[in-house]
């Protein structure tokens, strides 16, 4: 509970400081306010998918996202904490109001898993690492958006790899309970233990 | 209107949705007809998301041809990684939503009578009507140059037959050999597609016959992305070395020094405004563009040959229940790309479902994001958030921008995928 108290709190921090960035108090008087959730989310689906189910090959699924989630990461791009290609860019135009706005279409739209090849004897190991070093956060073998971590199940191998390099290379930041299980599991299994997770992520269709 | 027991049982169950009680001669009185004109990225998007925000909307779209091929991802099939199909886009997906697919050719809109006429002879009444005519060419713009040489000298600026026959010509080009691309004025569809056209036949040429030449023969003094594609040509083609593959000669605002104003088709010979003749082994000649036809034959066009509109509703400002997305609009701000007409498009459907349900249309919001592939593991990216300014003047960047000048190898090879998933989902958005 305190946890989630304080990271909510630290959402709002960084969404407020990102949208202070990017509205000059005059430029936000000077546009239409007041778009509806489907408006702002329709602008998302030529990336990410029409409902926020992505095709790929390597743009996330947002349909059926946790809604913290979705804000925390999108403050995360805004204020530039998480590493991106064009999301900095984007997300630095949206609103908290907006961006909770589209929180609660996508949480809201059906997750489909992602199709796409995997080894299947790396998923059996992967499924065995991540019981191990992530169900606990991460549900249901990654499947859960109730835990407001990102879903994992059915995400596309790419984006996961992307995801765990910049968790690596510090330039996004883990929480404490990640970083742990994530040295412990580079420690005994090395990459080829990522491998096997993103593998076994990517054969839940 | 021939009434149907099926359209008059289905005129009802409309009336009911937007909460009318009456009798159902009232019911049928209060129909939700959109016939939309062109099954490019616009007219296809506007057309799918018509019926996903009413499904009581009666939605038919008239387009000639069977396939599209989108312009997007078009550069790739120049420089061999893509194959044309890969590109080629079909109808059915929209039929599953419910859309009437007419394949004809639209030759005229009465607005005043609210009907859309077409070749085959077909009249089709509206209530709304959302025309999305995409590019047209000034042929008047190059001396020598018309639809008929097109054929030999290829624009390639509508994908499918034309973009097949250039990379012909580049595959049969000997080793040594010009390539010569003549982009278009401003305004045109796809700002940064000449010199992503020109980065990918760079690709293929750096990897087949590294002894050709690209040149360039802009009328412009800069172009879009110009400090990302020429960092790319630095890193990847040589650019502005002794042994550079690619050379672009601009011109000074108000002069056309390295414009090609004349095309010798026979020789394959081009002339600049300062009198250059310049002999290509392939030559890709974009004429200077405007709305494609149909918007000038309905009268939807003002002196710039483009159509202005209002930037909430996109509904024309010369003609009433008419409305003009995608290339051929005027939307003041939003630059002329695929994406910027799925955006326009979705805007558009959502005021036309409001306005025929009797609503104000709600505030719109608007995305562009534009990638181009410059060599392998390679990509750039511009994007931007909009909004519409409260006076309805212009549709305002509120954030966004370029890829940084710095970015790292990794990102860039992270733009191509984002690339390739960009291409996969927003061609899903439009036609699945």
């Amino acid at each position: 509970m305190a946890y989630t108290t304080l990271k909510k709190a630290l959402i709002g921090a960084l969404v407020i400081s990102a949208s202070s960035v990017t509205f000059a108090a005059d430029e936000k008087k000077a546009t239409m306010t007041g778009a509806s959730a489907d408006m702002l989310s329709n602008t998302c689906a030529g990336c990410h998918g029409t409902y926020g189910a992505s095709a790929g090959p390597a743009t996330p699924s947002l349909g059926g996202i946790s809604s913290e989630y979705f804000q925390e990461t999108m403050a995360g791009f805004a204020s530039g904490d998480i590493k991106s290609t064009i999301m900095g860019r984007i997300a630095q135009g949206y609103s908290e109001e907006e961006i909770a706005l589209m929180a609660d279409y996508f949480s809201k739209q059906k997750y489909v898993p992602a199709k796409q090849s995997f080894d299947e004897a790396l998923a059996k190991k992967g499924a065995k690492l991540h019981d191990k070093y992530c169900e606990k956060c991460h549900a249901e073998g990654g499947s859960s958006a109730e835990d407001d971590s990102g879903i994992l199940a059915g995400q596309l191998i790419p984006y996961l790899r992307y995801t765990l390099a910049d968790y690596k290379a510090g330039d996004r930041e883990m929480t404490k309970k990640m970083k742990k299980k994530v040295n412990k599991l580079m420690q005994k299994e090395g990459d080829a233990g990522f491998e096997a997770l993103f593998n076994y992520y990517a054969s839940q269709q | 209107m021939k009434i149907t027991r099926r359209g008059f049982v289905k005129g009802a169950g409309a009336a009911t949705a937007v909460g009318m009680v009456g009798t159902p001669f009232i019911a049928l009185g209060a129909s939700k007809k959109v016939v939309v004109v062109g099954g490019g990225t616009g007219g296809a998007t506007a057309a799918k998301y018509l019926r996903m925000a009413d499904p009581t909307i009666d939605v038919t779209l008239i387009e000639a041809n069977k396939h599209y091929y989108t312009c997007y991802m078009s550069n790739e099939v120049l420089g061999g990684d893509r194959s044309i199909d890969s590109i080629k886009f079909g109808y059915t997906g929209l039929g599953k939503h419910g859309v009437k697919v007419v394949h004809d050719v639209v030759t005229g809109i009465d607005a005043k009578a609210k009907v859309v006429k077409t070749k085959g002879g077909k009249s089709f009444n509206y209530d709304r009507c959302i025309v999305a005519p995409g590019i047209d060419f000034k042929w008047d713009s190059i001396e020598g140059y018309d639809a008929k040489v097109a054929e030999t000298i290829p624009h390639a600026w509508k994908a499918g037959s034309q973009t097949v026959t250039l990379r012909k010509q580049l595959e049969a080009m000997k080793d040594g050999g010009t390539v010569v691309i003549a982009p278009p004025g401003n305004p045109f569809r796809c700002p940064p597609g000449p010199y992503e056209r020109a980065s990918q036949i760079a690709h293929y040429l750096k990897a087949n016959k590294p002894k050709s030449k690209i040149l360039i023969l802009d009328p412009k003094p800069k172009f879009s992305k110009m400090g990302l594609f020429t960092g790319g040509w630095k890193d990847l083609y040589g650019y502005e070395t002794d042994n550079s593959m690619i050379e672009w000669r601009g011109s000074a605002q108000g002069s056309n020094d390295n414009a090609v104003v004349k095309v010798d088709a026979g020789s394959k010979t081009v002339t600049t405004g300062f009198d250059d003749e310049i002999k290509a082994d392939v030559l890709n000649v974009i004429p200077n563009q405007k709305a494609g036809a149909i918007a000038f034959a309905a009268g939807l066009t003002n002196d710039s040959g483009w159509c202005p509109i209002d930037l909430h509703t996109f509904e024309s400002t010369l003609h009433k229940g008419i409305h003009v997305i995608g290339d051929a609009s005027i939307a003041k701000g939003m630059p002329k790309s695929g994406y910027a007409a799925n955006s326009e498009a979705k805007v558009c459907a959502a005021s036309v479902a409001a306005m025929l349900n009797g609503q104000e249309p709600g505030t719109p919001a608007y995305v562009n994001t534009c990638y181009s592939i410059v060599g392998k593991d390679y990509g750039i990216s511009v994007a931007a958030v909009y909004r519409l300014a409260e006076d309805g003047s212009k549709i305002t960047k509120v954030s966004g921008g370029l890829t940084p000048s710095d970015a790292s190898p990794e990102m860039r090879a992270r733009e191509v995928q984002y690339a390739y998933s960009w291409f996969v989902n927003i061609t899903n958005d439009i036609f699945m």
